[in-house]
């Protein structure tokens, strides 16, 4: 009984205590929610500045060229004309080429991961294709440039003339340039090292959305005698598909919005070639090459090409992030 | 009354017949029984017309009854019932989830804990809480449990440690980590943590502490040790705790809430909530007929 | 039996063409680091930490893109860190469910993914062109924009994992919010949170880029912030489409001192997540 007494005592002194510090504590919770939410508004605020000032900067440059300035092929500086064309398809089919090689090749490196290699051989693979996809960019362009794109001038590409050349309808792309032809610089050879940099980072998020299938459904595909090609095709790939468009939209982002991998290889042209071995531009690697020298209307133009990339980029990006979404929301449906 | 205990078997009955005498040893009298509920006098801590609501839907109905100082109250009832509602709204932790509300009073030393000028975090110091899973902090045994009591109070090293141990020894724990202050907490067995969780609170001083099914994790060994534990804090501490085992409720508790669909069914002496239920619904859950 | 022969067919084919797809994927990225290694060892030498980067048809170092880039990076993560895990904390601790947590939770995903070399032309706009001049503060800028998405997302998901009933037994003490979340909740995801912020140093230590248009280069020795500032990327970059082979070959040096790190970094962030684990 004393012993509680004592110890109500003591407590009555603490109290004394709590009343001065807790003061403290609502103007520490003050202090640090609104720390919080400052910083949260500073993220918004970054992307609300850099659309502000893309927006801003294009105007000159729509203002000079109209909607016209996105469809004007020409680029030239010394008559003051400026137009998004040539980049932009450059661009698009230096992406499009990317995909084109590799997603295929992504697909095969999930699918081996995930359905066909040993137990013992899954990590090792997993972990290498992983560190490749954080090889920075620029490392790629460099042996895109000295290495790939020669080798590729002198093995593949006289075949590739020789053999698609001469076809109706896309032979015209596969025509040997005029000039140049030997180095390999050209939009073809940049796609194809934008394949090998992205397949990397790809084939990682496929894999990634290939293990959330549950191994009972696979189990009892396998189970009434499917092949393991069959367990692809008909449970893991219908099961995962928004997934894994969502990460090969992400795959398509990174594509489009790279710099360094394209710059070195795709030889910086400013108009547009009819073949795809000629040498061509992006907008990326346009702003690279020509932003630092510029001024007046030419740098408003490069910003207003930069606005159309910013733009293509979030679309893809809004587009992978909704089917993501969706996979999440079926899942989730899934499970209940 | 004697055969009917006996049904519940030779533990539970033993245990049973310490709960009456340490009820009489206490003197609270034998109030008056309304409508399933005895209004016990002493209450430590005052409910009235307490509802509770998480958004629109309401999780408690009209809560009225007493909680005694200096005694264990158990809450019993079917999952879902709001027995952890109810533990929850003493000490305002759903004040921490935007949308959970409560209306009505719970009254403690004369002040309503549920007023708007209310300071959370020191009522929150005056009764603690012991949760479902161990949770030690992610830092050493000692500084698990310096960090509650560095809140308030301005310690010099000697005297932290005398808090450290006595807290420690309280909790029954101090044998086994005494040698081992320095190490993880996240290092000791289940059974160990949840004791570590007991100094933790024990540590600030408390005068309540709410228990929420502090044993449902654990091994019966250690389940054993928690509720020999829990009857010897209730010297210092007034106790409430939840639980979904009702032997654990008749070996550990002097008053016992049986709680259904958010309402408060009957709420007694926990020897007469286990042997003459007045209401039908506390008897059938009790024989295991439904929950 | 013709079907099922057919079926044996069409599985061998297709799990043949994941192998090839495998090994040739794993050929190219093969291809890639042994040229790496075999351009870049045979450059790598003492004087590349003691000399400056050379004019051109001369020997040099990289002692000035070294010191200015490890300048840029510890600039940019000062800077970035703060502001990802505060508002990373904000996303976990106070905005949970609400619409405007969701709308930074997006906002965020698109800074992740915006293109880096618009982040340069962003910061050319705010502050080199006011300013007249390059600087190794635009550079800093620009990287911080970019360590911010990466660390806000990582330590959002972090504090996510946190259970809940740590929060409410440190609560349940008496330790107002704030208390909680320092003491107790980073305590408890203070791994995944350092690894968000190798995994940013790793991203940014091979951007090149946003640095173009902000901190550009600088041939001297320099540790002022307010004048352009030497970087390996950018050196990379000039160097390797230089036509002279003094300077391709430091440029090789330095592509594989930070494919190097930057690994490095990545192999750093596994071990710590899986020792947690």
């Amino acid at each position: 009984m004393s012993n509680t007494l004592e110890s109500s005592l003591e407590a009555d002194k603490t109290h004394m205590h709590m009343n001065r510090s807790s003061r403290g504590f609502a103007m520490g919770d003050m202090v640090f929610k609104w720390t919080a939410l400052f910083f949260a508004l500073v993220v918004l605020l970054l992307l609300a500045g850099i659309i502000i000032m893309l927006a801003k900067g294009s105007v000159p440059a729509f203002e000079a060229f109209g909607w016209g300035f996105i469809t004007l092929e020409d680029w030239d500086p010394v008559n003051e004309i400026y137009g998004a064309w040539a980049a932009l398809v450059g661009t698009l089919v230096a992406a499009a080429i990317a995909m084109l090689i590799g997603l295929p090749l992504s697909f095969g490196i999930a699918i081996f991961i995930t359905e066909m290699a040993p137990q013992w051989l899954k990590r090792p693979v997993g972990t290498a294709i992983e560190l490749l996809a954080a090889v920075p960019s620029i490392i790629y362009g460099m042996w895109g440039l000295f290495f790939f794109a020669p080798w590729f001038a002198a093995h593949i590409q006289p075949g590739l003339v020789a053999t698609l050349g001469p076809l109706p309808l896309i032979g015209g792309l596969f025509q040997m340039p005029l000039l140049g032809g030997a180095s390999g610089v050209s939009v073809l050879t940049a796609g194809i090292v934008l394949a090998i940099m992205i397949v990397p980072f790809m084939a990682s998020v496929i894999r990634d959305v290939f293990e959330i299938v549950p191994p009972v459904l696979k189990e009892s595909a396998y189970g009434i005698g499917a092949t393991t090609w069959e367990v692809v095709w008909n449970v893991v790939l219908p099961y995962t598909k928004t997934g894994v468009v969502g990460g090969v939209m992400l795959g398509l982002g990174r594509a489009i919005g790279e710099t360094m991998a394209v710059t070195f290889i795709i030889g910086n042209a400013s108009q547009l070639g009819s073949s795809l071995l000629e040498p061509g531009t992006t907008i990326a690697a346009k702003l690279a090459n020509e932003f630092n020298e510029a001024d007046g209307l030419q740098m408003d133009a490069l910003i207003a090409m930069g606005l159309l990339l910013f733009i293509i980029t979030f679309i893809v990006l809004m587009l992978s992030k909704l089917l993501l979404m969706r996979l999440a929301a079926t899942q989730e449906g899934r499970k209940t | 009354m004697n055969t009917m205990a006996a049904k519940q078997g030779q533990n539970v009955n033993f245990n049973m017949a310490s709960a009456v005498s340490s009820t009489l040893r206490h003197g609270h009298e034998m109030t008056e029984k309304v409508d399933g509920i005895r209004h016990v006098e002493d209450a430590k801590l005052s409910l009235r017309n307490l509802n509770f609501y998480y958004g629109k839907f309401q999780g408690l109905q009209d809560i009225n009854f007493n909680i005694p100082g200096q005694q264990v109250t158990a809450l019993i009832g079917p999952s879902g019932c709001g027995k952890s509602t109810l533990l929850r709204t003493l000490n305002r932790i759903y004040d921490l989830y935007p949308g959970q509300r409560a209306e009505g009073e719970i009254i403690m030393d004369g002040k309503n804990l549920l007023d708007g000028s209310t300071d959370v975090n020191m009522l929150r110091a005056k009764i603690g809480m012991v949760f479902q899973k161990p949770t030690p902090f992610p830092m050493s045994i000692y500084d698990n449990i310096s960090f509650g009591v560095k809140l308030y109070e301005r310690l010099s090293k000697s005297d932290m440690d005398d808090r450290v141990e006595w807290a420690l020894r309280k909790a029954a724990i101090w044998d086994e980590v005494k040698d081992k202050l320095k190490q993880a907490g996240t290092a000791l067995s289940g059974g160990q943590q949840q004791r570590l969780c007991i100094a933790r609170s024990i540590a600030v001083k408390p005068e309540v502490m709410l228990f929420d099914e502090p044993t449902s994790a654990l091994d019966p060994l250690s389940t054993l040790k928690i509720e020999e534990l829990i009857h010897e804090l209730k010297a210092e501490f007034t106790v409430v705790i939840v639980t979904h085992n009702m032997q654990q409720a008749a070996r550990v508790s002097d008053y016992t809430a049986f709680m259904y669909l958010g309402k408060m069914v009957e709420y007694d002496h926990t020897n007469i909530i286990f042997t003459k239920p007045g209401k039908k619904d506390t008897e059938d859950y009790i024989t295991g007929r439904f929950g | 039996m013709q079907l099922y022969a057919r079926r044996k067919l069409i599985n061998t084919v297709n799990m043949t063409a994941s192998v090839l797809t495998t090994l040739l994927g794993l050929l190219f990225l093969a291809w890639i680091l042994a040229v790496l290694v075999g351009k870049g060892v045979s450059a790598i030498n003492g004087s590349l930490f003691t000399e400056m980067t050379p004019p051109p048809g001369s020997a040099g170092g990289l002692a000035n893109a070294l010191i200015g880039s490890l300048m840029l990076t510890v600039t940019a993560v000062v800077i970035g860190t703060p502001i990802g895990i505060m508002a990373g904390t904000y996303l976990a601790e106070y905005g949970r469910g609400g619409a405007f947590a969701e709308i930074v939770r997006t906002i965020n995903d698109i800074l992740l993914s915006a293109p880096s070399i618009i982040i340069g032309v962003f910061v050319y706009a705010m502050m080199v062109a006011p300013q007249g001049h390059f600087s190794g503060w635009a550079g800093a800028v620009a990287l911080a924009i970019i360590v911010i998405p990466v660390v806000l997302r990582t330590t959002e998901n972090m504090l996510s994992l946190v259970p809940t009933q740590m929060r409410e037994a440190a609560a349940a003490l008496g330790a107002p919010q704030w208390m909680v979340i320092m003491k107790v909740v980073y305590k408890a995801a203070i791994t995944g949170m350092v690894t968000g912020v190798i995994l940013a140093v790793a991203r940014i230590t091979g951007e090149t880029a946003p640095l173009l248009f902000t901190a550009l280069n600088n041939q001297f020795w320099t540790l002022n912030m307010n004048e352009p500032m030497a970087n390996l990327p950018v050196v990379i970059f000039q160097f390797a489409m230089s036509p002279y082979d003094d300077w391709r070959e430091l440029a090789w040096a330095a592509a594989l001192l930070i494919t190097a790190l930057v690994l490095g970094m990545n192999i750093l962030a596994r071990t710590l997540t899986r020792g947690h684990k």
